[in-house]
């Protein structure tokens, strides 16, 4: 999956992700790219401990990556207190200042616990400054890019505040997936163009690299089997539901009474060929009253 | 604790896992026989427990330990056990001076704040200490349940920052367990349930999800138990692997058998 690379440093893609598909494994993906490509990588975590981001990463990658821990005391209730100074926002707004010359990016994990404890305007704000980079105005190139990425868990929030993060992105990162198999919808708004939507399908490796695949067919994959083996429900019954080969020879071969074949066709549009004829013996009673006339001999047919 | 669910979960008291938060989620049933398991499996593992029981009262959870072998009496007294009774201390607290801090502090306030009180009821319950008393296994925080709070007034916010405080120590730093359970209400009109339900799958390393039957009730099966392993994340690993399974509670047990395998229907 291709960066947007613009001529100016703004740059702001979003991730929302679910329940059923989670987004941390793509963002420490996009997280080790950066870090691969030689840019220093600032995480401001919120939800995971600092071990437990760094975890799957090699030392390369782990020297490249400043992890700004919101996670262990974020609203300073423990003593003595563990916690970043001036609180969430004072911690966002400092990665302004951290990230100095050079190509950077910018992770917040996530931007789902920040808008729970900032107003939405101000956690808005933060985030255009952030990635406009308003200390160099006019200057800056290409590869003096701040890139900030941004986890978001849709279910948790409203459409107002989803709607005021999404048209601030350059780049929707939505994560879905069917039958195992992760996708990403990706929509681009590149600036004085229409925005494109792009669906990639991809998986991440153990080593939190990325790997982009083609879309799997639809009909030909069993499902995984993610349950245990399905149990026999034709063991431990007092009835038999199978066939033996007899059986079900027997069964294929017999024709049912309303299905109407050739043969069949054939015997009714010439009753008489190759049957034997049928005979009716009527012997009459004393009492019966044999009337030869035909007694619809008055209708006018 | 269930030994049926210990088969499901491949788990054993004596191999318990460390450092994760199990959500048990209840929708259209009763849930609460996950929290007499947990309560009952992590006594027997000999781990320090702190049961924030805010539903019942001590002595139901105690008779329904006793028929799963444990005595919430006896733990209690040895000092494995350390329950905050909501029921009484609810009351309590209104008759109380002030200026004592309460773990139930936000009953006393207009707009309920945060949790703070209550994660200083629970780190200082569990907060390991070497004075050469027995060493208990890991701690372990269980909470019946959840839902209760956004009922007292708490918002999902404030119940989302507590367990995630509850994580930070007793999971991350003292390598312990976080149990919690919650309802989900259903009603597509309840944000804040919502919100907290979501909110804290996202941060569950193992998900219980008691379900009643689609069809309503039934004598023979009370419910269907959806059980789903999130984190950590292994990339290589199915997505969420999850499997179901049809219960039935009984007195002393809970027998759990495949979709539509109950011995009563076969």
């Amino acid at each position: 999956m291709r960066k947007p690379q613009y001529s100016q440093a703004v740059c702001y893609s979003l991730f929302p992700d679910s329940v059923e598909w989670e987004g941390r494994s793509l963002l420490k993906a996009l997280v080790k790219k950066s870090a691969l490509c030689g840019e220093q990588v600032h995480v401001l975590g919120c939800e995971v401990s600092e071990e437990e981001f760094r975890e799957g990463f090699d030392s390369s990658i782990n020297n490249r990556l400043v992890y700004h821990d919101l996670f262990r005391d974020p609203l300073s209730w423990s003593k003595p207190g563990k916690a970043l100074p001036g609180g969430p926002l004072e911690a966002l707004r400092a990665l302004d200042k951290r990230t100095g010359s050079g190509p950077a990016t910018i992770a917040l994990d996530s931007l789902s616990w920040l808008l729970h404890h900032l107003p939405c305007p101000i956690l808005c704000q933060t985030l255009h400054a952030l990635s406009r980079q308003d200390s160099c105005p006019g200057d800056t190139l290409p590869g003096e890019q701040v890139r900030v990425l941004g986890l978001l868990h849709e279910e948790l929030h409203g459409p107002g505040p989803l709607g005021a993060l999404s048209s601030l992105a350059q780049t929707e990162v939505t994560l879905s997936g069917t039958m195992g198999q992760a996708s990403a919808h990706i929509l681009y708004r590149r600036p004085r163009q229409r925005p494109t939507l792009q669906t990639q399908w991809f998986s991440i490796l153990p080593d939190f690299s990325l790997e982009l695949q083609v879309e799997p067919l639809l009909e030909s994959q069993p499902p995984s089997d993610l349950h245990t083996p399905s149990v026999d429900p034709t063991t431990h019954l007092t009835f038999n539901l199978h066939l033996s080969k007899k059986e079900r020879e027997a069964k294929d071969s017999l024709t049912l009474p309303f299905q109407f074949s050739s043969e069949k066709q054939q015997a009714l549009l010439r009753p008489g060929l190759g049957q034997a004829t049928s005979h009716i013996f009527y012997e009459p009673d004393a009492y019966d009253d044999l009337d030869q006339e035909d007694p619809d001999d008055d209708l006018d047919v | 604790m269930f030994p049926e669910l210990n088969n499901l979960l491949n788990t054993t008291p004596e191999g318990a896992e460390q450092g994760k938060l199990t959500l048990l989620c209840d929708a259209k049933t009763d849930g609460s026989f996950l929290v007499h398991h947990f309560l009952s499996f992590y006594l027997k593992a000999n781990c320090k427990v702190c049961f924030v029981a805010l539903v019942q009262s001590f002595s139901h959870y105690n008779m329904v330990g006793q028929k799963l072998g444990v005595s919430l009496t006896t733990a209690r007294e040895r000092g494995q056990l350390v329950v905050l009774e909501g029921l009484k201390s609810a009351v309590d607290i209104f008759f109380r001076p002030q200026e004592e801090p309460h773990p139930l502090q936000f009953l006393r306030e207009a707009n309920a704040g945060d949790l703070q009180p209550l994660y200083a009821f629970v780190r200082d319950a569990l907060e390991p200490v070497d004075c050469g008393e027995a060493a208990w296994r890991c701690p372990v925080l269980l909470v019946d349940d959840l839902s209760v709070l956004l009922s007292l007034g708490v918002g999902p916010v404030a119940v989302l920052d507590f367990v995630h405080y509850c994580r930070a120590t007793v999971c991350r730093e003292w390598k312990g367990n976080v149990v919690a359970l919650v309802h989900d209400s259903g009603d597509a009109e309840d944000e804040e349930s919502d919100v907290l339900l979501n909110g804290l799958s996202h941060q569950s390393h193992l998900i219980l999800r008691a379900e009643g039957l689609a069809t309503g009730f039934c004598k023979d099966v009370h419910g269907q138990l959806r059980i789903l392993w999130r984190r950590p994340l292994q990339p290589t690993t199915p997505r969420d692997r999850s499997l179901t399974y049809q219960y039935k509670i009984q007195d002393k047990s809970v027998s759990f058998f495949a979709k539509g395998m109950s011995p009563a229907v076969l």
